[in-house]
């Protein structure tokens, strides 16, 4: 009798799974991407749900490239239809979007992220400029004596880099080569590091980027993977560690470390926004045309976006940590977003 | 003679040696025990310790006046005279009566961040709820920003950083000693979902999420599993592609779980076209991680069954079907369940397969059937804890308090059962 009435009870279960049919029209808006978005767009997306009839959108975090190759799948309601990104969509990936049926894709960029390098606060204030950044990180460097050519990173040390610098290993905590934070960092410091040397500059572009790309794999560059929080918790114990992050990162944990000065410039909104700190990157997120109208509410929460409420110098997002773009630049994004201006082969030079 | 006693002298003198080896050795095993326990201990005390202020949110209690006229608000019914409205005004207003040295308009923005993100949120729902209570007097409970419950929670802890102002700290703690703030015990986290602010977030979400995937994945493994141990252990017969079958079934359960992820992605969702996130597909992939153990189990509880009773039962003429159904699986069924629950109990605390089929996401709605999108308990503590809000810190300690009590109830539950199935002979 027990058996008949456990067998029954699972029955009935499988029976439930299987007669709710799959719904697939979707009607919540279905969100990948970057990382360093994800804590941006996760609060317009709440605001848009509480304050709209629509569903909250859903939201994964994968990284900008791999939100991007899922982004590019195809058309229809089983696949995303925005991607966050914090750099531009590559040529590549707007090719393999366009293989497979993604026609018209719209560019919203959103704002700035400033890229810290930050260390306990209870190390002595230090500023590096973008060359000793390039030369403590890099796989192949300048040979020291001085010669044009590569020889594999010899410096151990930060005072081996210049005498200046503190007498400790270098350790450098930093995201994992499927992050948005770590293709930004690697093109606007280690390729501004790296082009301080004339010959490298000279080198064929695509073997330049190789050169000052390659991030070391000897030990003192140290993979924390996508978790921002282990670094931040690191440096606060371990003096002689330095960590790389987002700024949003920086300003909610003040109190355990602070921000390495870079060519003598400290991340503040103001620094960044006004490109006077030199790491810094604009954050985007890509919208599928094709599912305006399919998925409700796209349009909808693209508006939410692009409000001065959210992304304005004094909107929400400020709050979590996103550096906003100059009022006059906010007004042309958000004009040629509301027309739904798809991009063209053209926008890649 | 002599060499007796000399014999029995070496066993005597021998003898303290043996003892002594023999507490030595007790002693290892104590050992052993009191470092697994004061593992567990220091992992209860952590998580407790962190934890236990999640469960207790700050709240700001006001006489609101709902004025139309500040609020820029006639008629509560009208979509686009709300959408226009100033829901903060009031509760701005209300702050102020009980500060009144608060007379700047910056500082007045400064006070308006006191109170939690999504207080005109509750003003205009309450007012579209209740339009006549517009022009009205009301005593409101609203929730604390993070920043706030940050301070009155864990101002003497040095690992918080305190993220108000000096006139913000001292706004706060008139506001503490009039009782206008207060903690109490946070039951937002247990009634609602996922939020970005953490004085708003809960795990029910995430709950009916883990309890909506655990039900597709019972219903799917559990018949499967038991269906496959029997015919495996009392139909199939003995041969070279039965052994094969065997082999594969055991090697699949040691399958690193987020192979059964890529899987899910590649057919489930890529071939079948299902949807993303959504219960049924993370139920179907973790329903193929656990099968392995089911089966497994299910064929060592059928095999434990004495040959008597299945003989005593074709003896008086019993079919196989009939001595399978009536005597083997009843007496089977404990060890099955047990067998079951503890692959229920994996599948609660895995993430891995889920990453690739989209249930590692921000989800703020809790979901309401097995085709909306959910998320689970361990990935809703993983999404916490690597959030730069320090107010979800707790949050992820009291979730994983939550992960564990509903552990342990799967577990009792398994006890309890295989007690009272459980027959002896």
């Amino acid at each position: 009798m027990k058996l008949k009435a456990a067998f029954a009870s699972v029955a009935l279960a499988g029976s439930i799974a299987a007669v709710s049919t799959p719904a697939m029209a979707r009607d919540t808006i279905s969100i990948v991407g970057s990382s360093t978005v994800y804590p941006f767009a996760t609060v317009v997306a709440e605001r848009f749900g509480r304050n709209t009839d629509f569903p909250t959108p859903r939201m994964e975090s994968t990284g900008s490239g791999g939100g991007l190759s899922i982004f590019c799948q195809g058309i229809g309601t089983q696949h995303p239809d925005i991607t966050n990104s914090s750099r531009p969509i590559k040529k590549s990936e707007f090719d393999l979007c366009k293989s497979n049926g993604v026609e018209d894709i719209v560019e919203v960029r959103i704002g700035s992220d400033g890229i810290v390098i930050a260390q306990s606060a209870q190390n002595e204030a230090l500023d590096l400029n973008l060359e000793q950044i390039f030369l403590a990180l890099a796989k192949e460097v300048p040979d020291p004596s001085g010669a044009e050519k590569l020889v594999p990173n010899p410096y151990n040390k930060w005072s081996d880099i210049s005498s200046d610098l503190p007498d400790v290993a270098i350790a450098v905590m930093g995201p994992p080569p499927t992050s948005g934070t770590r293709d930004a960092f690697v093109e606007i410091a280690m390729e501004g590091g790296c082009s301080v040397y004339p010959f490298i500059k000279a080198m064929p572009r695509n073997d330049f980027r190789a050169t000052c790309r390659s991030i070391r794999e000897d030990g003192p560059f140290i993979d924390a993977g996508e978790n921002d929080n282990l670094i931040v918790q690191r440096l606060s114990r371990d003096t002689g560690t330095y960590g790389i992050f987002g700024y949003s990162y920086l300003a909610e944990n003040r109190n355990v470390i602070q921000a390495v000065t870079v060519d003598g410039v400290e991340p503040t909104p103001e620094t960044v926004g006004s490109d006077e700190y030199p790491v810094a990157r604009s954050l985007f997120f890509y919208v599928k045309k094709a599912h305006v109208g399919v998925v409700p509410g796209i349009q909808e929460y693209i508006a939410e976006f692009t409000s001065e409420a959210a992304w304005g110098d004094n909107g929400y997002m400020v709050d979590v940590g996103l550096i906003p773009m100059p009022r006059a630049n906010r007004m042309e994004v958000a004009k040629r977003v509301k027309e739904l201006t798809p991009m063209t082969a053209a926008d890649f030079k | 003679m002599t060499d007796q006693r000399s014999q029995a002298d070496i066993v005597r003198r021998s003898l303290k040696k043996r003892y002594r080896k023999e507490k030595r050795f007790r002693a290892y095993g104590v050992l052993a025990v009191s470092i697994a326990l004061g593992a567990l201990v220091i992992l209860f005390a952590d998580i407790i310790g962190k934890g236990w202020t999640g469960f207790i949110k700050t709240t700001i209690t006001l006489e609101v006046m709902l004025d139309g006229d500040s609020m820029y608000l006639d008629d509560p019914t009208d979509a686009d005279q709300r959408a226009m409205a100033d829901f903060s005004a009031p509760i701005i207003a209300a702050l102020q009566k009980q500060l009144p040295e608060v007379l700047e308009a910056g500082e007045l923005r400064q006070l308006n961040r006191l109170v939690g993100s999504y207080g005109s949120n509750d003003i205009r729902d309450l007012l579209r709820a209740q339009p006549e209570l517009l022009n009205t007097s009301q005593t409101l409970t609203f929730l604390a920003s993070d920043a706030v419950s940050v301070y009155v929670k864990h101002s003497d802890n040095p690992s918080y950083s305190i993220r108000l102002s000096e006139q913000q700290q001292h706004w706060v703690d008139q506001l503490l000693a009039k009782g206008v703030i207060e903690t109490k015990f946070n039951n937002v986290f247990f009634t609602s979902g996922d939020s970005r602010e953490p004085s708003n977030a809960g795990i029910l979400g995430a709950l009916v999420g883990s309890l909506l995937t655990l039900i597709v994945t019972l219903a799917i493994a559990f018949p499967v599993g038991v269906a496959a141990a029997i015919y495996l252990e009392e139909f199939a017969p003995q041969n070279k592609f039965t052994d094969f079958i065997e082999v594969n079934i055991n090697n699949l359960a040691a399958v690193p779980s987020i192979i059964f992820g890529l899987l899910g992605l590649a057919v489930i969702i890529n071939t079948f076209g299902m949807p993303r996130s959504v219960p049924v597909v993370g139920g179907l992939v973790l329903a193929l991680m656990t099968l392995p153990t089911i089966i497994i189990s299910s064929r060592a509880a059928i095999k434990s069954v004495p040959p008597s009773i299945r003989e005593a039962a074709e003896g008086i003429g019993a079919s196989k079907m009939q001595v399978v159904l009536h005597h083997v699986l009843p007496l089977a069924m404990p060890g099955m369940l047990t067998g079951s629950i503890i692959g229920m109990a994996q599948a609660l605390g895995e993430t891995a397969p889920l990453l690739l089929i989209g249930m590692v996401a921000f989800i703020v709605d809790v979901p309401d059937g097995f085709f909306s999108a959910a998320t689970v308990l361990p990935v809703q503590i993983y999404l916490w804890a690597s959030s730069a809000e320090q107010g979800f810190i707790e949050l992820a300690s009291a979730g994983i308090m939550i992960l564990l009590t509903f552990l342990i109830s799967m577990n009792a539950l398994a006890i309890w059962l295989r007690k009272r199935l459980e027959r002896r002979w």
